[in-house]
């Protein structure tokens, strides 16, 4: 059984490797059928594949595996190698990586129809398939890493993918760049890892960890830090990039520049949720340093909120749910501060599908508005696309967390979660997630509304051409719609009262907040009744209420109210103006100092003062000496009489003395 | 034939140096003659290099294929030869970039083509004496009269500053290499020979092993270059023809690398160590000082040589973190990974600098200008290009999967153990290096094509394309997979290592 699964693991990562190699590399050849089919064949097989590994390890329980494929380099007497860790945690999302991307693969015919970089579009998605696989079964640190950067790469490519596009560029450089600053610390912390441990290998790390819970390093003078704290500051700096949490959240919103299936399977389902995967991954390292998981605490929370409200005020389709995953994001990284790693799972497998699920029904509504993303310009929708609007009407209900439906119990769990953590900045994390509440059926609500209800603000071409969405759009909408609905109610128990991660997540005792929740636990139903003594549902009922005042009841409303707090208006619309801070204080910083450097450094001083200034001392030396060489002989004879005059007198001084 | 008793090293040197006379001799009349008899004379030179991988011996320490005859015997001058772990990759680098750079000048190179082949064949000969002259006389010929095929390919086939680009290259590395002369007659007048594994031995005090250091890293740190006498290479590469870029760049810095390590580090391990903390400061420097300089540049070559010299700090970091690990923590682990990374960094950079200096040479040979401002777009008439293109400014950045970031993982991770700062300060090359080529990338490549010339543009041919992918599946073969690289230097580095930290002092 074990050589056999081995072959089904390495299928799953190479079948989309494999379609995405003929895609790109004989795009041309095989043609625009040839290459959706190739590419979609090959996830299609990952993913089936991938839910035959679940069975295998969550159904049936079978053991963990953990086998090395190859040894990448070994140097210095530490193998590094590249392998595969099959447990709970990486099967899950296995799952979820391999079915959304399926999913999406199948929407893109639609979406992409008529655009002339098809092919291409079909090789990158099914490239970053194999690399968030990649990234999720690695066994060991250096795999992982591989991964993280390879999927940044696809991202990059993604969002640049109309390259003739301005804003599209210069948000793909952007992303990479700000991934690259997250990257920096993950690598420190990899380094650290190493010193310390003498090994990535996931399993031998965490079987290590007690051994390095007292180690300090000296960073500044005198300061000694613990190495736990330092190298899970690291990493989660690096998981900050990649999940988008502020201050490193700023690529994330103009990512959308990228197609819209891009947007739903990298920037709200999978890769933008590695960083949560990660963290999780090192649940047994994490738990050993409470100043990171505080410092976790408050930067998912300060996401949560107040990228929350930035959705408020956006009037671009797509960016309303950019600034919702955001927010989302920040819960799942509040959930990891509080050690309910387990949660933050739930709560990303959850939201990879009713995410997934809202930003292709966004996508849908773009493409029958001809490209028209303002929602000003829509309107009543809910007539022309009936499929489309109750599909994300579901994908809505599970966001603001609706009772019943899958959001609800993940959120639902996070909430409680912070409830009962004893960390100082679990206060303030609770607050803020609980305000998140509302704000999140707000700007949920207000989308919907604004998009399928209310009056038909589209133009008369457009208007006169509305239909519903294409088949291949509309199917992989309704797929998603069902676990957005109804995945809840079959996770909620094994997580809680089960031991669904088994030895994959580890939390201390003092940590284990899920477990105080699962006491009181009795059933679904009851959990669901249970709820309502609770502030978050009425919390999201509230912004529904608000959100159908405001552009439903009284759709002049909101314009008032802007009018009235125009000051706060401002910061939001500017996005607290963190775009404008980087663009002066980085880019213009870093090319201020690259200008300096260049002109003074390099061009003055090195090259003007010292190389050619050598060059030019050289040649005024010869200049001035030149003239003791005269050629007139009386010029000599008067040097010589000279030298023999000193001669004499040094002589005569010597015998002198 | 018996393979073992070729003296295959004798003819690395000079297969290629008589084949360059002769291309000479067959002159420019019989042009597509002397094409394919330089492709011809590369290729043997090529295979020759394979064969000498497949016949080396990985787990043999010392020198092998030793070569050894008397030549200026009152001297005790030898002819002497040899290969070791450290040599044998860089030979290898050698024969393979003259494939690619005999190629590349195939259509390009229409003034004088006899003697552009003889000026390149001539030079990949000396550059393999450089790699295997064990005799330290031997070595300071090879060293200098490469000098001279570099000078003639830039000022003669180089662009319009040529003059004043190549006489900066000539004085600034001759003046270096002087005193490595100095230092080598030193070295005979203690020792009596000249042979580079006596001197390796000789027991040094400190004052003088200062002085050789000093001596030695002259000449190496203006070759690698190092921080601050660097202003030579940015120059030489902007006038360079394309041909010359790629071997400047893919070769002839690493000379300054392979030196230290078969120099300056072997001979005065102590001073090394002495002045460990200053080089450490120094190549620091160049990874960061350097990687703002690069982005500022207009000039694509100019970048691309900025961003060389950024790479090379990270060669010269890898050389000097196991002296700052021995004096730290008295052990010799993770030096090994220092240096390995360091060596893996000159390979990759190798490969990486080659193939972003040949992009450059397939844009400049169609629109004649290397500056960022005069394309933008250019993905919209070549595609193709683009893509490899993308492929290569990735490796540039260190992108996992790729050559490029195996050197610096290894050396990041190296230097961690000696200090967490010294390791923040290389990672931050991390964003640097992605910025500056990124950038360079997005202006060139990407966006809507404004000028008409740049729509014009025809994609690359199949020679081009062939260059293209050779160097893309070396790139990638050694991202994915660089443990044959590491397999043949494991047992030298782990030597040499030994052998620096022990002193050297009586």
């Amino acid at each position: 059984m074990i050589n056999h699964m081995e072959t089904i693991y390495l299928s799953i990562v190479l079948a989309p490797l494999f379609g995405s190699l003929v895609a790109g590399l004989f795009g041309r050849a095989i043609g625009r059928a040839g290459a959706h089919w190739v590419t979609i064949i090959g996830v299609a097989i990952s993913s089936i594949l991938s839910m035959l590994a679940y069975k295998h390890h969550i159904i049936d329980g079978a053991p963990d595996y953990n086998q090395t494929l190859y040894t990448w380099l070994t140097s210095g007497g530490i193998d590094f190698q590249i392998g595969f860790l099959i447990d709970p945690l990486s099967v899950t999302m296995m799952v979820v990586v391999s079915f959304v991307s399926w999913m999406i693969h199948i929407y893109t015919i639609g979406y992409m129809h008529d655009d002339p970089g098809y092919q291409r579009f079909f090789s990158y998605i099914s490239l970053f398939t194999f690399a968030m696989l990649m990234l999720v079964m690695s066994n060991n640190f250096l795999q992982l890493f591989f991964g993280w950067e390879a999927v940044g790469l696809v991202s990059y490519l993604l969002i640049g993918f109309w390259f003739k596009k301005e804003s599209a560029i210069f948000a793909n450089l952007k992303a990479f760049l700000v991934n690259r600053v997250g990257d920096f610390g993950f690598l420190l912390g990899v380094a650290a890892i190493l010193m310390y441990f003498n090994t990535l290998d996931y399993v031998e790390v965490f079987n290590n960890v007690e051994q390095h819970k007292n180690t300090t390093i000296t960073l500044f003078n005198g300061e000694s830090w613990s190495v736990m704290t330092v190298i899970c500051l690291s990493l989660f700096i690096g998981a900050m990039g990649k999940s988008a949490q502020f201050p490193l959240h700023v690529w994330l919103p103009d990512s959308m520049e990228g197609p819209t299936p891009i947007s739903a399977l990298i920037h709200a389902a999978t890769m933008v949720t590695a960083g949560i995967f990660m963290v999780s991954r090192m649940s047994p390292l994490f738990e050993l340093s409470v100043t990171a998981l505080n410092f976790i605490l408050v930067i998912g929370a300060v996401t949560a909120l107040f990228m929350g409200f930035l959705g408020l005020v956006q009037n671009d389709i797509k960016r309303v749910v950019a600034y919702s995953t955001l927010s989302q994001l920040g819960y799942m990284t509040v959930a990891l501060g509080a050690s309910a790693y387990a949660a933050a799972m739930f709560h990303l497998v959850t939201h990879a599908f009713f995410k997934a699920l809202l930003f292709l029904a966004a996508g849908a509504v773009i493409i029958v508005m001809h490209h028209e993303q303002d929602m000003r310009k829509m309107g009543g929708l809910f007539k022309y696309m009936p499929i489309t609007c109750l599909t994300c009407l579901i994908g809505t209900l599970a966001l603001i967390g609706f009772p019943g439906t899958s959001g609800f119990f993940s959120k639902d769990i996070i909430i409680e979660a912070v409830h009962h953590s004893s960390l100082p900045a679990s206060d303030f994390a609770y607050y803020a997630v609980l305000s998140g509440v509302f704000v999140t059926a707000l700007y949920s609500f207000r989308l919907f509304f604004m998009t399928f209800f209310g009056k038909e603000n589209m133009k008369r071409d457009v208007w006169k051409n509305l239909h519903e969405a294409p088949a291949v759009v509309t199917l992989p909408l309704i797929i998603l719609a069902i676990p957005s609905l109804l995945l809840g109610i079959f996770l909620v128990e094994p997580l809680l009262m089960g031991d669904y991660f088994g030895s994959a997540i580890y939390v201390s005792s003092e940590h284990d907040v899920l477990s105080k929740i699962a006491t009181g636990y009795h059933g679904t139903f009851s959990f669901i009744t249970h709820a309502f003594l609770y502030p978050p549902v009425y919390l999201a009922f509230l912004g529904l209420f608000v959100a159908w005042l405001c552009y439903i009841k009284y759709p002049s409303l909101p314009e008032k109210l802007v009018n009235h707090i125009g000051f706060i208006y401002q910061i939001l619309i500017n996005k607290y103006g963190f775009d404008e801070f980087n663009q002066v204080v980085f880019a213009g910083g870093v090319r201020k100092i690259g200008n300096f450097l260049s002109q003074v450094g390099d061009v003055k001083l090195i090259d003007g003062a010292l190389v050619n200034g050598s060059a030019k001392s050289v040649r005024l030396f010869s200049n001035t000496i030149r003239h003791i060489q005269s050629g007139y002989l009386y010029h000599y004879a008067f040097a010589i009489i000279i030298g023999l005059l000193l001669l004499i007198v040094i002589f005569v001084h010597e015998v002198l003395s | 034939m018996n393979l073992d008793n070729l003296p295959i090293l004798s003819i690395l040197i000079w297969l290629p140096i008589l084949g360059g006379v002769w291309s000479l001799i067959i002159g420019d009349q019989e042009e597509r003659v002397v094409k394919r008899f330089s492709f011809l004379i590369s290729f043997v030179t090529f295979l020759l290099s394979v064969l000498l991988y497949y016949q080396f011996d990985n787990s043999f320490s010392g020198m092998q294929f030793i070569e050894e005859l008397y030549w200026i015997e009152s001297f005790s001058i030898k002819y002497h030869l040899g290969v070791d772990g450290i040599a044998l990759p860089l030979i290898m680098l050698t024969t393979f970039t003259t494939i690619l750079v005999v190629m590349a000048a195939w259509e390009v190179i229409d003034k004088n083509i006899s003697y552009y082949m003889c000026a390149f064949l001539i030079l990949t000969g000396l550059m393999n004496g450089v790699f295997v002259a064990l005799d330290s006389i031997l070595f300071y010929v090879f060293w200098e009269s490469m000098l001279i095929p570099m000078f003639l390919i830039i000022g003669i086939w180089g662009g319009p500053n040529r003059v004043y680009a190549t006489i900066k290259f000539f004085l600034y590395t001759f003046f270096g290499s002087v005193f490595m002369l100095v230092a080598l007659l030193y070295l005979y007048s203690i020792t009596d020979s000249f042979n580079i594994q006596v001197l390796q031995e000789a027991s040094i005090g400190l004052t003088a092993q200062k002085l050789i250091f000093i001596a030695f890293f002259l000449a190496f740190a203006v070759k690698i270059p190092m921080w601050p006498v660097h202003t030579w290479l940015p120059d030489a590469h902007v006038e360079a023809p394309t041909g010359g870029s790629v071997v400047l760049a893919a070769i002839m810095l690493k000379m300054g690398g392979y030196g230290f390590l078969r120099f300056s580090l072997p001979i005065a391990p102590d001073a090394s160590l002495f002045f460990a903390d200053a080089m450490i400061a120094l190549s620091l420097i160049a990874i960061v000082y350097i990687g703002f300089v690069a982005l500022v540049q207009e000039d694509m070559k100019k970048l691309i040589a900025y961003s060389s010299i950024s790479h090379m700090g990270f060669v010269t970091l890898g050389f000097f973190i196991p002296f700052g690990i021995f004096a730290a923590t008295n052990s010799n682990a993770g030096a090994v990974m220092g240096m390995e990374g360091a060596m893996m960094q000159m390979i990759s950079h190798g490969f990486i600098s080659a193939a972003m200096f040949l992009c450059v040479g397939v844009m400049y040979d169609r629109l004649h200008s290397r500056m960022i401002k005069d394309y933008g777009g250019v993905v919209n008439s070549m595609p193709y290009f683009a893509a490899f293109m993308m492929l290569f400014a990735m490796a540039n950045s260190g992108l996992p999967g790729t050559s490029g970031f195996v050197g610096e993982f290894l050396v990041i991770l190296s230097s961690f153990k000696l200090s967490f700062w010294i390791a923040f300060t290389a990672a931050l090359t991390l964003i640097l290096g992605a910025a500056y080529t990124l950038w360079m990338y997005k202006r060139v490549v990407f966006g809507e094509a404004i000028r008409e010339e740049v729509l014009e543009l025809k994609d690359i041919d199949a020679r081009e394309t062939f260059i293209l992918f050779l160097l893309a599946s070396v790139v990638l073969l050694f991202g994915i997979w660089p443990a044959p690289l590491f397999d043949v230097m494991h047992v030298s580095i782990e030597q040499l290592i030994q052998h620096i930290s022990q002193t050297k002092i009586l």
